[in-house]
C-alpha cells in the first residue's frame, strides 16, 4: 500500500535522506527506527506530502504523492511529530475541523468524531481547550484526528513519545487493533515498542535503509541471541566459569560482579546453538546455588547501536 | 468552494476564539474616531460628509491590517500546525484562498462597526449617501489589498515581528507609490513608463479615487488583481517551501 522508490532528499549540503526504498502492505505495522537526525520524520514528511522529495517517489494506494496528492491524502492519517493541533480550539470544534475538510457532512461529521473519540477515549476532555490538555490527551487529540476518516495508511511520527506507561499501553493496544486492515508506518525511539507492537523493524541511518526484518530477525543479529545468564554466589563463580567454557556451544562466558554480592556469568553461544538447557543442566549436576537463571532473545538496542552511527560522526559525514 | 469553506470558518472562528478580535477591533473603532474628531475635526468642518473619516483608512490599515496578516501564516509554521494543515487533503489555493478570505471578511466586520458615524453624519445633516457607500467599498478593497500583501510576506517567514515589520513597509511604499517621496527615486533614471506603472500602483490614488463617489470598475480591477497577484505568490512560497 505504500511503496517508496529510491526517496531522496537534501537541504542545501545536508542529504536528509538518501535513497530509500521501502514497500509496506496491508496488516503490516512498520517499526521505523534511527537516531535522531537519521531522516524519519523527512521521509514521514514526503509520504504525506509535505515536503516534495529530491528524487525518486513515494506512491500510497497506488496514488503519486506528488502528481496526485489529494488522492494520496485522502487516504492516509497522518500524526506529525509533536502532535500539532489548534490550541485555541476544543478537541470536538478541531475534530469537526477535520471531518469538514475531510469533506464529511451533517450527521457524517457527528458520527466520525464520536468514532474517533471512542477509540482514544477522550470524550472526558472534548470541550476543553486543546492548549489546557495534558501532554498525553493532546497527544490522543492528534491520533483522533489521524484515525478520523479510518484511512487505509497510517503514519505515525513518535505517537508515544512523552508519554506514561499507561498511556504509551493504550495507544499501542489502539494501533494493535486497527493494524489487520491498515499498512501502518511509526516512528519511535522506544526498542521495546518494536518488539511490543511491530510485525517488521527498518532501521535507518544518514538516510539510508541500514537493518529490515521482523523484530525477531533484528534480535538475532544481537550478540546476547540464546545467550544464557546465570546469577549465583561469588564463591562459586570462578568455578562455573571454568565449567561453563567448557560446554559444548559455548563462545565465551562474561562475568560481571552485582552490588548484592551476588556473580553473572552470561554464556554466550556460537552460531546456531541453544544454551539453555545445557546450562541448566549443568546448574543441577554441579549444585550451584542458582539465584537466576534465564536465556535472553537478544537485545535490540546492541542491534541498534551496531547498524547506526553517532550523531557528532554523523554531522561530520553529511557535510561533504 | 467546498474545500474553501471549512478552512475559511475555523479561521474566522479562530480570530473570535482569542482576545485578538475583540483587542483589534476596540483599537481600530477607537482609532478611527479619535482621527476623526480630534485630528480630522470632523465637527468644526461643519460639513456633512465622511471623507475625513476615509481619509485616515489608508494610515491606519497600514499598521492595523499587518498585524491581522502576521499570523496568517507565521503562526502556522511556528506552531507546528502548518504540518497538518498542509497533509489535509485540500488544494494549497484553497488553503491560501480560505484563509485571506477569512482575515478579510474579519476587517469587514471590524469595518462595518464603524457604522455610528455613518448614522451621525446624516443626524448631523444630509450626506451624499451613495459617496459614503462607494468609500466602504473602497476602503474594504484596500484592507483587501493590504491583507494579501501581508499574508504573502507572513508565508515566507516564520517569525511573526519580521512577517509585521515587512508588511508594514511594502504596504507603505504601495500606499504612496504615487507620491514624490517614490516616484523621484525613479524619475532621473527610468523610463516614464516605468515610472507612470509605479505609481499607478498607488493605493492612495485608486482608494481616492473610488471615495470621490465613483465606482471605476479600472480601481476595482486593480484591488482585485493585486490581491489574486499577492495570493498566487503566496500559494508559490508554500510551494517552493515543500521543495526545501
Amino acid at each position: 500500500m505504500i511503496e517508496i522508490e529510491k526517496l531522496t532528499k537534501s537541504f542545501g549540503p545536508i542529504t536528509a535522506v538518501a535513497g530509500i526504498d521501502l514497500k509496506v502492505e496491508k496488516g503490516e505495522v512498520l517499526g521505523f527506527l534511527g537516531p535522531n537526525g537519521a531522516g524519519k520524520s523527512t521521509t514521514m514528511k514526503m509520504i504525506t506530502g509535505f515536503l516534495a522529495p529530491s528524487s525518486g517517489r513515494v506512491a500510497v494506494c497506488g496514488y503519486d504523492v506528488e502528481n496526485q496528492t489529494l488522492q494520496a491524502q485522502r487516504v492516509i492519517g497522518y500524526l506529525p511529530e509533536g502532535a500539532p493541533a489548534y490550541g485555541d480550539m476544543t478537541p470536538r470544534q478541531f475534530l469537526g475541523f477535520i471531518a469538514e475538510v475531510r469533506g464529511y457532512k451533517g450527521a457524517d461529521v457527528k458520527a466520525r468524531i464520536e468514532a474517533a473519540v471512542a477509540k482514544t477515549e477522550l470524550d472526558a476532555v472534548l470541550d476543553q481547550p486543546i492548549d489546557t490538555l495534558s501532554k498525553g490527551f493532546k497527544r490522543r487529540v492528534g491520533l483522533a484526528q489521524a484515525i478520523l476518516h479510518d484511512p487505509a495508511v497510517l503514519i505515525m511520527d513518535e505517537p508515544t513519545d512523552g508519554l506514561d506507561p499507561n498511556q504509551k499501553h493504550s495507544v499501542r493496544k489502539l494501533l494493535q487493533a486497527m493494524s489487520k486492515e491498515k499498512a501502518i508506518i511509526v516512528s519511535t525511539h522506544l526498542l521495546e515498542e518494536v518488539e511490543a507492537i511491530c510485525t517488521r523493524a527498518v532501521i535507518i541511518d544518514r538516510g539510508r535503509i541500514v537493518a529490515d526484518g521482523t523484530p525477531g530477525e533484528l534480535l538475532a543479529r544481537s550478540r546476547h541471541h540464546n545467550a544464557v545468564t546465570l546469577v549465583l554466589p561469588t564463591a562459586q563463580a570462578d568455578i562455573a566459569k571454568a565449567k561453563l567454557k567448557a560446554l559444548t556451544g559455548v563462545a565465551s562466558v562474561e562475568q560481571t560482579v552485582r552490588a548484592d554480592g551476588f556473580a553473572e556469568l552470561t554464556a554466550f553461544p556460537k552460531a546456531g546453538a541453544l544454551l539453555i538447557e545445557l546450562v541448566s543442566a549443568l546448574a543441577v549436576s554441579e549444585k550451584w546455588d542458582v539465584k537466576e537463571l534465564y536465556a535472553e532473545a537478544g537485545r535490540l538496542d546492541e542491534v541498534f547501536r551496531a547498524v547506526t552511527t553517532h550523531d557528532a560522526a554523523r554531522a561530520r559525514e553529511s557535510r561533504t | 468552494m467546498n474545500y474553501v469553506w471549512p478552512i475559511f470558518k475555523r479561521e474566522f472562528a479562530a480570530y473570535f476564539a482569542t482576545p485578538l478580535a475583540y483587542v483589534f477591533i476596540v483599537i481600530f473603532l477607537f482609532a478611527m474616531g479619535a482621527f476623526t474628531f480630534y485630528i480630522g475635526h470632523f465637527y468644526e468642518n461643519g460639513v456633512a460628509d465622511l471623507s475625513v473619516f476615509f481619509g485616515f483608512h489608508p494610515w491606519l490599515y497600514l499598521f492595523l491590517v499587518p498585524a491581522i496578516s502576521m499570523r496568517l501564516w507565521a503562526e502556522e509554521r511556528r506552531s507546528g500546525t502548518m504540518e497538518l494543515l498542509l497533509t489535509l487533503p485540500v488544494p494549497l489555493w484553497a488553503t491560501v484562498a480560505g484563509k485571506f478570505l477569512a482575515a478579510w471578511a474579519f476587517t469587514a466586520v471590524a469595518l462595518a462597526l464603524t457604522f455610528p458615524i455613518w448614522i451621525t453624519v446624516n443626524f448631523l445633516g444630509s450626506p451624499d449617501n451613495g459617496v459614503i457607500f462607494a468609500s466602504y467599498i473602497g476602503s474594504l478593497l484596500m484592507a483587501g489589498g493590504y491583507l494579501a500583501i501581508g499574508a504573502c510576506i507572513s508565508a515566507s517567514t516564520g517569525n511573526q515581528v519580521i512577517a509585521f515589520v515587512v508588511s508594514v513597509v511594502v504596504c507603505f511604499l504601495f500606499t504612496i507609490s504615487g507620491a514624490p517621496l517614490v516616484l523621484d527615486v525613479f524619475r532621473s533614471w527610468a523610463p516614464l513608463a516605468l515610472v507612470n506603472a509605479i505609481s499607478s500602483f498607488s493605493f492612495l490614488t485608486h482608494f481616492t479615487a473610488i471615495s470621490a463617489g465613483v465606482i471605476d470598475l479600472r480601481d476595482v480591477i486593480f484591488f482585485f488583481s493585486l490581491i489574486a497577484l499577492f495570493l498566487t505568490a503566496n500559494v508559490v512560497i508554500i510551494d517552493l517551501k515543500k521543495t526545501g
